[in-house]
């Protein structure tokens, strides 16, 4: 444990207990909190020693004296804020979150098909929803991960989904994350998205903050998709430039199952993704694709992991970084291919632009491959503008703005491409260029 | 006089490339400057379209009397300066039609003209493609991305129509064309000829003059025109090579 960060450790330990007392649980989840609790106490919080927090120093994160924020509360801002809604015009579902806590006012629910159950994981919890104690934190490390320990400690609330068997759910479902208030809120928002055998579903994440505060958002989304199930998933991290943003996306893949994921990092002080996902059963397919678009001294740090557990799955991911100013990016892109994983194909990219002389990048591909008869690749790359195509551009009456514009364009949309929510998508390539402009 | 270059002298990485070059473009007229490998014709081009990387070290380059040197290379093109490029350049992921929409309408904006609309725009691409008989099917791709180096050449010369410049400068345009691709390039730039429009075109080939025909023709070498002619001196350097020039060169000097 490190002592610059032992005093943060022991008050969320002191915190703890004041959330315990005044918010009793089940048993079951009772349990599962002090299990988390204990694991968090013996871990701390990772340092720069620990090779998987290398790049990243999460000291200002945890000495960010939290205010923890128990229910959701717009201190009668609710008029303004819906107004004002990330993304809040695109069409489907939406369920909003301030400060971790489900506001039914700021959501949007249109008629579900039957079966189908969208609704707060507080809800869920109170109910003593089987299905949720089924699989809650099941696909997950909470043992050795700092941050997810925390997350399940104190976890109360955020998107319970649940699609059955055989149903195809056409519309978006937007889970959009709030952080509004004075002080420096903390949340740990909690998402479980079970999609059955044969369903699909596409399923949107927003981080933002209705101020340019300090705050501290520490999340864990856990996607399990059934046998043949097709799920799109889309994160927008748009925190405010002072904020720290932690999560975890943690991706169980059954047989036959089809799976992909884009985030895109546009916010945040200090934010660090880990994305793992699990291909469990023979012939899955998961994609992970990453925008990470930084300027003044924004560290974005994305841990990803590709772990074939079992044969004949196939692996793609594309991370595109293009920094700014001070900023740093890191990516660190573990493949692992067990023993049993014959047939594996695995593919990774990772390109990054560098707009100023002082944006840096830390990428490193990790390959672990145990089996032999498998298809790995990867490549990165690091570079500037190509001033020949600058050149060009502005040879035929572009002007220079404009023309970086549409070369920086270009390189992102490697990645904006793929997000399959068009008028979604139309917004975050524009949000783009206004970030770097 | 559109175009006027006095004494230019240019340097790059300390290496002295233009040495004194001298010479005047009139509306209407088109030149040829023909020279061997590595004399500064390349050189020559992407000064006037407005390369950053030489040093300008003395002389002055004039565009209907304006100081073409104080200029950004997308003002130049507003201006009425075109350059096809000898080795046009790929572009992944830049889509051609949105970027000639974007340089289109950029050059407008800088005429003073309105911006073409959607339709307009198409229609123009229709006209001006049917000039060097190109696919319009190349137009969905990036730019210039897997292009052969025939429809890069024609691409270049229907980005040329479609920008509409007073003074068309094309660096070896000529160069690695059949037979049947040089007389659609050719017939392009003279289709696109007129009184008020000036070509300088950069050769090696004799053939290319055929079908362009030159007013004058200039012989560049070891950064400064050591000769220039009507269209009689291509010919000439046809039949015996630059070695008289040359030698005549090395005696003046
Ligand atoms: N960016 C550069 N850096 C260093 N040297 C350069 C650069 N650009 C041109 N040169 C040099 O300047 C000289 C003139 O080159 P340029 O390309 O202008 O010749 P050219 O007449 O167009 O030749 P070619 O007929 O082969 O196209 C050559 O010696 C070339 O190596
Ligand atoms: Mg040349």
């Amino acid at each position: 444990m490190s002592p610059t960060t032992q005093h943060a450790t022991e008050r969320y330990l002191a915190e703890f207990q004041t959330f315990e007392r005044d918010h009793p649980a089940s048993m079951w989840l009772a349990g599962v909190r002090r299990r988390a609790i204990e694991r968090f106490a013996s871990l701390g919080f990772p340092t720069v020693r620990d090779e998987e927090w290398k790049y990243t120093d999460v000291t200002p994160v945890a000495n960010l004296a939290v205010t923890p924020i128990f229910r959701a509360n717009l201190n009668g801002d609710a008029a303004r804020i819906s107004g004002n809604l990330p993304f809040g015009d695109i069409a489907g579902h939406r369920l909003t979150f301030v400060n971790g806590h489900y506001s039914p006012e700021l959501s949007h629910l249109e008629t579900l098909p039957a079966g189908v159950t969208v609704s707060s994981l507080a809800a869920a919890f109170e109910n003593q929803n089987e299905v949720v104690q089924e699989h809650f934190g099941k696909i997950l490390d909470a043992e050795n991960e700092s941050f997810a320990a925390l997350n399940t400690a104190f976890a109360q609330d955020g998107a319970f989904v649940q699609i059955p068997s055989n149903l195809q759910l056409e519309t978006p479902l937007h889970l959009l994350f709030l952080t509004h208030g004075e002080g420096a809120p903390v949340s740990h928002p909690r998402n479980l998205v079970l999609a059955g055998d044969n369903s699909s579903v596409t399923l949107i994440e927003t981080y933002a903050s209705t101020g340019e505060g300090v705050y501290f958002t520490n999340a864990i989304t856990e996607v399990i998709a059934g046998k043949n199930a097709r799920v799109e998933h889309i994160k927008n991290q748009m925190e405010s430039p002072k904020a720290f943003h932690i999560a975890t996306l943690q991706i169980a893949a059954s047989r036959d199952s089809w799976v992909r994921s884009h985030t895109v990092n546009f916010g945040g002080r200090i934010v660090r993704n880990n994305a793992t996902a699990v291909m469990g059963d023979e012939g899955g397919e998961v994609t992970l694709n990453g925008l990470v678009v930084g300027k003044d001294a924004q560290h974005i740090d994305n841990h990803t992991t590709m772990d074939h557990a079992m044969p004949h799955c196939l692996s793609h991911e594309h991370y595109a970084h293009v920094l700014d100013d001070q900023s740093n990016g890191v990516f660190n892109g573990k493949i692992f291919v067990r023993l049993d994983a014959q047939k594996t194909d695995a593919k990774q990219s990772n390109r990054t632009l560098l707009l100023s002389r002082d944006a840096q990048i830390n990428a490193k591909p990790q390959l672990e491959i145990f089996a032999d008869d498998v298809k790995c690749t990867h490549g990165a790359t690091i570079g500037q503008l190509d001033e020949d195509a600058l050149f060009y551009l502005r040879a035929r009456g572009i002007p220079e703005i404009a023309a970086r514009n549409i070369l920086i364009r270009a390189f992102a949309n490697e990645v904006l491409d793929g997000i399959p929510v068009e008028d979604l998508r139309q917004k975050l390539e524009a949000m783009l260029l206004t970030r770097l402009s | 006089m559109l175009l006027e270059i006095k004494d230019l002298h240019a340097n790059i990485e300390g290496k002295e490339i233009l040495r004194g070059i001298n010479l005047t473009v009139n509306p209407g007229e088109i030149h040829a400057i023909m020279g061997p490998n590595g004399s500064g014709k390349s050189t020559l081009a992407a000064i006037l379209a407005g390369r950053k990387e030489y040093e300008i070290t003395q002389g002055e380059i004039l565009f209907e009397g304006k100081d073409l040197l104080d200029l950004e290379p997308e003002e130049r093109a507003g201006e009425g300066l075109f350059l096809a490029f000898q080795y046009p350049i790929e572009i992944p992921g830049v889509n051609t039609q949105i970027f000639l929409r974007a340089a289109v309408n950029a050059v407008r904006k800088y005429r003073g003209q309105e911006d073409l609309d959607a339709m307009q725009f198409l229609k123009l691409v229709k006209e001006k493609t049917k000039i060097v008989e190109l696919s319009d099917q190349l137009l969905k791709r990036s730019v210039n991305e897997g292009f052969s180096g025939g429809e890069k050449k024609r691409a270049e010369i229907f980005q040329m129509a479609m920008l509409d410049p007073k003074l068309s400068i094309l660096d070896e345009t000529d160069s690695g064309l059949d037979i049947d691709a040089l007389k659609i390039v050719a017939n392009g730039v003279n289709a696109l000829k007129s009184p008020e429009k000036s070509t300088v075109v950069i050769t090696h080939y004799q053939r290319l003059l055929d079908y362009i025909v030159p007013d004058f023709v200039h012989v560049l070498y070891q950064g400064r025109i050591i000769q220039s002619g009507g269209k009689e001196l291509a010919l000439e350097l046809e039949r015996a090579g630059y070695d008289p020039i040359k030698a005549q060169f090395a005696e003046a000097v």
